[in-house]
């Protein structure tokens, strides 16, 4: 065990934090919510996944991945091509000239299910893909560009294209991916319904259950010595380097977590809403999704779920009532969060609200060890911040 | 969001307002000198109303849900804009079964998941009794399920590539046979075609067109595909297409670009020098309507031709009144489109289901649809056909320079709509 | 394919090609051209750059409106003063933002370009309440429109002509700039070695200033050509910043000759590949192939940073 006592994984105001959202989610939200906010709510919380990942990758690792849209929307294909194939039962599709398969394949003439469809048929390979696929893919590309050294901004805007190539792939093979329309009416998980309103409930229990695996698993990395290290790379990285460390490993490594947590969040969107379109893949959508963590703060795992119910309540209720002003309101969330509050809400509250709690948390329990202590959330602003080094 | 008297935010607010209340004043005086047999005691609302839809004595709700925002806004206002008029112009002559229709506008923002979130708080939270929307496929691909579960009913506007008949949907545009056979078949007669380009955007609906304008070109007209190419949404840069089209030499060039490629095509084509108004080649497209060419350029598009079911320039009297009607509305530079007509047609032909159903009840409405009429339309004449579609008559214009069609063929019969047309799949 | 045409009609038709070719790495030059000055003097990636551009179209539509009904007989150089016009209205948006905005960011790369992304949809929105959702129409004068008649059967379109010659003069003109001149020398030694330059008394604040400034005035040139050929529009300048960015970044930083050197292979691929074998596969082919470059060569095809 990395960790000498559960203390040391855990700090008090760790605990606290987790405590408190699992309060809201799980206790709190299911209570005052009607099934269709919570609905809402399960959505938005697949996107929270996306952005505990960026908080490794960016906040500890300093890599800003502006693509992460691709490893969500690969996971949320790869289970949505189980849901289609299932829904695509000949008896369902007995009007299609070729029944069988899914209804778009049809339109598009094609005859036969393509041989990579084929292995989607079974329930656990899917689940496995919704895993394994984005984080193989984020291998190679951590591969090819971290071992070069390539980071910053110019693998910013890599991953910026790569999001562009796959939604062009995407959109024009419409007979093997849906296309624009990306694959819709999906109906049923291994013979249950996923629409119903008892399976809304379960589906977002399921996804809170899952988020905080997510994060448990991110705040082990965090606490031990891989993290430790993350944070150093993200300050100096060279001195790192010449202690003897593999930095582009470490990358690596960062960089498939942040995918996989991406692609299960996409997974867990398709069950939730019921297809899944291109539309998550892309540029834009992909910058979007890196706005939550920085909301959140990038240096807090729980921050970046409380960023992304923030500003996803914030979207629906402008989208809702002032659809023109939220494009104005977002536009300044982006600016105002990076000029004035870099380190986000979570900064906000280690600041002003954090020193009182631990007031408190130590009358009641005690003064804390050096070493029980949470970790500071001021980052030291950017890797190698000397102007326009790549 | 709850309009029921609209004021349009950020441009022309005060002028609308103005409008609004001439209108207004104009039907409150035209309607207390109707006879009063017009005004008749509405159903009382148990009767008309037993699924628990937001229907009260005096008021019903509807739902108008498009794009307001996002690079769907530019297509979609005018649908917006069609469906507010007709439902005004409902209120101002009494509303439907003697209640005034209250709409609820949401905003789709280009984005289908933001689309089917929106049609859940419309069918689930707000209850209304029909709701107008959508746009591209893909948005109404996303919303159907949700409408079929909660058994909603959606008027969609846009002419699209077929292949569907949902219980809940009325699709008020035309399907691809109707729009595509019409042309080919009127381009091969009248200028002897045999030869086609077909070039497009790349996603689903130029797709199917151009899979059903092959079947047709090949095994009915007896022509010949010379080649076919698509573009991602987007794209701007055509000199390298128009090259391969110079060395094909088509007759015809069939066009389903879409979006802000658009313009980018039809500049560059008439920067090359392809001039459709010199005759060497025709161009017929399926995706340009007034609203497209305002970014285009008249000049730019003058001598293609479109095949649609309505223009602006359309001469008969109901035309004439709703275009007059719309630029009064929403000021005299507005244009009119194929799919705003369209979305026109949508709350009227609700108004007429409901009054034949007696009831607000979709399953009732859905029961008296087929074989509803409207001489009202803009178009002339239309009739709902049981499988959701409209009978309507397919015609071809001519692009003008003024951004305008004139309009030189019309179908004599009604074109029966098929959405899943046997030997074109 | 070529088995119909003459040996006459098919070098017409292949030089056609090269000019499609050229216009396209012209329009590449452009597009990049200020991002490149702005990226290698400062590190920052403006996501706002497609909306700048945009500024640039909608001064020329606003142009071209006012004079149809103040000077209709000048109609025909409109413009030209439009292209002016836009060059200083993005110029002055531009500097207005490095004051407000950039200049608390410079050690921040990363952070730049989410708050110009920010900034791009706040200008977005800005325009959508101004112009409307629609796309606007802008009318090209007379003199552009149309092709130029080469040979008998060689047509060159004008305004793919006008846009190279836009093209040639504003490389020319920032090459100038940068190697000639007093100030040109200022920003370069700036971008080499920042704390010595200050330190021998340059104001390194208003050198950045004015840069970035210079670099959205010529987008808003870049925009200003495009209503010639694209659509102007609210989102219309995000169909431009993907491509925009692999260019630069293809090039290297700080290198005018690599930004020529990649809109120049980019474009040319595209348009070679577009011939043959249609639109979407040809995007995806180049936009991969550069990728993989990239992967091997980060540093873009010309680098003036040899550290990294």
């Amino acid at each position: 065990m990395p960790f000498s006592s559960f203390k040391d994984y855990m700090p008090r105001q760790d605990l606290l934090a987790f405590v408190v959202l699992a309060l809201l989610l799980v206790v709190i939200l299911p209570l005052t919510l009607d099934v269709m906010r919570l609905n809402q709510t399960g959505k938005f919380l697949s996107f929270a996944f996306v952005a505990v990942g960026l908080v490794l990758c960016w906040g500890y690792g300093g890599i800003l991945s502006l693509g992460q849209g691709v490893f969500y929307g690969l996971g949320g294909y790869a289970l949505a091509m189980y849901l289609k194939l299932e829904a695509s039962t000949p008896e369902n599709t007995r009007i299609q000239t070729t029944p069988g398969i899914p209804d778009f394949m049809d339109w598009n003439r094609i005859t036969e299910l393509p041989w990579f469809w084929e292995p989607f048929y079974s329930l656990t390979f899917s689940i496995l893909a919704v895993v394994v696929v984005p984080m193989i893919v984020a291998y190679l590309i951590g591969l090819a560009m971290f071992k070069r050294r390539v980071g910053g901004v110019y693998f910013a805007i890599i991953t910026q294209s790569i999001a562009a190539i796959l939604t062009i792939l995407i959109i024009g093979q419409q007979g093997l991916t849906g296309g624009v329309n990306g694959i819709t009416d999906l109906r049923t998980l291994n013979g249950w319904n996923i629409h119903t309103d008892s399976a809304s409930y379960v589906l977002y229990f399921v996804c809170v259950a899952l988020l905080f695996a997510c994060l448990l698993i991110a705040q082990y990395i965090r606490r031990c010595k891989t993290g430790r290290i993350l944070v150093a790379m993200r300050g100096q990285e060279d001195r790192v380097r010449f202690s003897g460390y593999d930095i582009a490993n470490f990358k690596i490594f960062v960089f498939c977590i942040g995918a996989a947590f991406a692609g299960i969040g996409g997974a867990m969107f398709t069950l939730q809403e019921g297809f899944m379109s291109p539309s998550f893949v892309g540029v834009v959508p992909s910058i979007e999704m890196v706005i939550f963590c920085a909301v959140g703060g990038r240096l807090s795992i729980i921050g970046a779920v409380y960023g992304v119910l923030l500003v996803s309540v914030a979207k629906t209720v402008f989208g809702e009532n002032f659809p023109e002003l939220w494009l104005f309101a977002m536009g300044l969330i982006f600016i105002g969060v990076v000029l004035g509050l870099p380190n986000g809400i979570a900064g906000l509250y280690a600041n002003y609200v954090g020193p009182h709690v631990d007031r408190l948390l130590d009358r009641i329990f005690g003064k804390q060890t050096p070493s029980e202590q949470a970790q500071p959330v001021q980052p030291p602003l950017e890797p190698n911040s000397q102007g326009a080094t790549p | 969001m709850d309009h029921s008297n609209d004021s349009r935010p950020f441009k022309q607010t005060r002028r609308k307002f103005l409008s609004t209340t001439v209108t207004a004043i104009t039907a409150a005086v035209m309607m207390a000198s109707m006879p009063m047999a017009v005004q008749a005691a509405a159903p009382a609302t148990a009767e008309v109303n037993t699924t628990g839809l937001a229907v009260t004595d005096n008021t019903v709700k509807v739902g108008i849900l498009h794009s307001i925002t996002g690079t769907m806004a530019i297509s979609e206002e005018g649908s917006v804009q069609a469906e507010i008029l007709a439902i005004e112009q409902i209120n101002a002559m009494g509303g439907v079964l003697g209640r005034k229709i209250e709409y609820i506008q949401e905003d789709g923002a280009s984005d289908w998941p933001t689309f089917a979130d929106r049609s859940n708080k419309l069918l689930r939270q707000d209850k209304v009794a029909a709701v107008f929307g959508c746009w591209t496929s893909a948005s109404r691909k996303a919303v159907l399920p949700i409408f079929e579960r909660y058994n909603g009913m959606l008027y969609y506007p846009t002419f699209y590539e077929g292949l569907e008949q949902s219980p809940n949907v009325i699709y008020t545009g035309q399907e691809a046979t109707q729009q595509v056979l019409a042309g080919l078949d009127w381009v091969a007669e009248d200028k002897g075609a045999k030869t086609f380009y077909l070039i497009g955007s790349d996603y689903i609906w130029p797709r199917t067109s151009n899979k059903i304008a092959r079947t047709h070109i090949e095994q009915h007209l007896g022509g010949q595909v010379v080649g076919e190419d698509y573009f991602p949404l987007g794209h701007t840069s055509f000199n390298s297409v128009i090259n391969r089209i110079r060395l094909r030499k088509p007759d015809v060039i069939f066009a389903s670009v879409v979006g802000g490629s658009n313009v980018a095509f039809y500049r560059q084509l008439k920067a090359a020098g392809l001039d459709m108004t010199k005759e060497d080649f025709s161009l017929l497209t399926i995706s340009v309507t007034e609203d497209e060419i305002l970014g285009i350029g008249g000049e730019n598009i003058e001598g293609a031709y479109a095949s649609m079911k309505y223009f602006q320039s359309l001469p008969n009297e109901n035309n004439e009144a709703f275009v007059k009607a719309f630029k009064e509305r929403w000021g005299a530079d507005a244009v009119i489109g194929d799919v705003t007509q369209a979305a026109y047609l949508g709350p009227w032909l609700w108004k007429a289901a409901v009054e034949a159903a007696g009831s607000f009840d979709v399953d009732r409405v859905r029961a008296a649809s087929p074989d509803i009429e409207l001489n009202t339309a803009p178009e002339g004449y239309v009739r709902i056909h049981e499988n959701h579609h409209l009978w309507s008559k397919g015609r071809i214009g001519h692009a003008q320079r003024n951004g305008q069609f004139k309009v030189v063929h019309e179908t004599e019969e009604l074109m029966e709509p098929d959405p899943f047309p046997a030997g074109y799949q | 394919m070529f088995s119909d045409f003459s040996a006459a009609e098919l070098s017409a038709i292949f030089a056609m090609q090269g000019f499609a070719g050229l216009i396209l790495f012209a329009v590449f030059v452009l597009m990049a051209l200020g991002l490149a000055i702005i990226f290698g003097q400062m590190g920052v990636i403006n996501m706002a750059h497609g909306e700048f551009m945009i500024l640039g179209a909608y001064v020329t539509y606003m142009t071209s409106n006012l004079f149809a009904s103040h000077f209709p007989q000048l109609f025909g150089s409109y413009f030209l003063f439009a292209i002016v016009f836009a060059f200083f209205a993005a110029a002055l948006l531009g500097a207005l933002v490095e004051w407000s905005m950039i200049r608390f960011l410079y050690h921040r790369p990363l952070d730049t370009l989410l708050a110009t992304w920010g900034l791009s949809l706040i200008m977005q929105q800005t325009y959508r309440s101004i112009f409307g959702a629609r796309e606007v129409g802008v009318v090209i004068p007379d003199w552009l429109m149309g092709s130029y008649q080469l040979t008998d059967m060689i047509e060159v379109p004008i305004n793919g002509l006008f846009v190279m010659a836009l093209a040639v003069l504003a490389t020319l003109f920032v090459a100038a700039l940068m190697y000639r001149s007093r100030w040109g020398k200022q920003v370069r030694a700036v971008v080499q070695n920042r704390p010595m330059a200050g330190a021998v008394g340059i104001n390194t604040a208003r050198v950045d200033r004015l840069t970035f400034a210079l670099g959205c005035g010529i987008a808003g040139v870049a925009g200003s050509a495009f209503t010639m050929i694209g659509s102007t529009g609210p989102s219309s300048g995000q169909l431009y910043i993907v491509d925009t960015f692999l260019v630069v970044v293809f090039g290297g930083a700080g290198s005018l000759l690599g930004t020529v050197a990649s809109a120049f292979s980019i474009s040319q691929s595209q348009s070679i590949l577009e011939f043959f074998m249609g639109g979407s596969m040809a995007k995806v082919l180049t936009l991969l192939v550069v990728v993989i470059i990239l992967m091997f060569r980060p540093q873009g095809l010309f680098s003036l940073k040899v550290r990294r």
